[in-house]
């Protein structure tokens, strides 16, 4: 049973909380081969992640 | 040389701005900035050089906003709409069709991103849009992304489940991937609300 879009987003957010289970990467690696907006998502919710982690560094003492 | 007062007293508005981001609640924000500062005076001694200033008070402030988001689980009244946003996915069903594949918004690649990191204009957009997020969702992506927290201990620090929590992170992430994806890659003017 292939994942939808909206169940591979789900499954991509929670993978950058907790391991996911092998069925679930296993789903996820397929659609992802498939679907070029899901590995699109993927970098930019990684990239919220590099941002976040610099915002601090980010603010000045104006 | 001693550090002194004046050294610390300097990074006060750093620290609140900070304080803010991760607190969502400006009179609690210069509480804790003003603990930091107390805590920092008693420990003028035992600051020992190896790191800068800042990164040393960042680091007493991080324990202190800890402290403060245990103390906001405990009043219904600084943590407002506990219920309305925490289960409700329902925002984002626009983005996919009835099968749940993306619509007519599937996410297109992002050109050059690590370039807007050296943009300042990029990080005012970016602060705008992680300000539009419900206080609770914002406290909660602060903790895991910005303070690093395990779920574990964020479920535990706010006194919410895992699944919770979970739903909490993917709302974060949905809203403010759609709104820079908007208000930065997409060009699109943002007003400050």
């Amino acid at each position: 049973m292939m994942l939808s879009c909206k169940e591979a987003t789900r499954l991509m957010s929670m993978q950058m909380d907790r391991e996911l289970s092998m069925g679930e990467r296993l789903q996820l690696a397929l659609h992802l081969t498939a679907c070029a907006g899901c590995r699109n998502f993927r970098k930019q919710i990684g990239f919220l992640r590099t941002v976040t982690r610099k915002f601090g560094d980010q603010i000045d003492d104006s | 040389m001693a550090l002194t007062f004046q050294d610390i007293e300097q990074h006060r508005n750093y620290l609140l701005r900070y304080a803010i981001f991760q607190l969502r609640d400006e009179t609690v924000a210069e509480d804790v900035v003003q603990d930091t500062l107390l805590a920092a005076v008693e420990k003028l001694e035992a600051f020992a050089g190896q790191s800068s200033v800042k990164t040393w008070l960042t680091g007493i402030l991080k324990h202190k906003i800890i402290d403060a988001q245990r103390r906001m689980v405990r009043d219904p009244l600084l943590l407002d709409a506990r219920t309305d946003e925490d289960g409700d996915l329902s925002d984002f069903d626009s983005l996919f069709d009835t099968q749940g594949h993306w619509g007519s918004d599937a996410p297109r690649s992002w050109q050059s991103p690590d370039q807007s990191l050296s943009d300042q204009q990029f990080w005012k957009v970016y602060e705008e849009c992680a300000r539009r997020m419900p206080k609770r969702t914002a406290m909660v992506f602060a903790m895991r992304e910005m303070l690093g927290q395990e779920i574990d201990d964020i479920c535990k620090n706010l006194d919410i489940t895992a699944t919770n929590c979970s739903v909490l992170l993917y709302r974060a992430r949905m809203s403010l991937r759609l709104c820079l994806d908007k208000h930065w890659f997409g060009g699109s003017p943002l007003e400050k609300t």
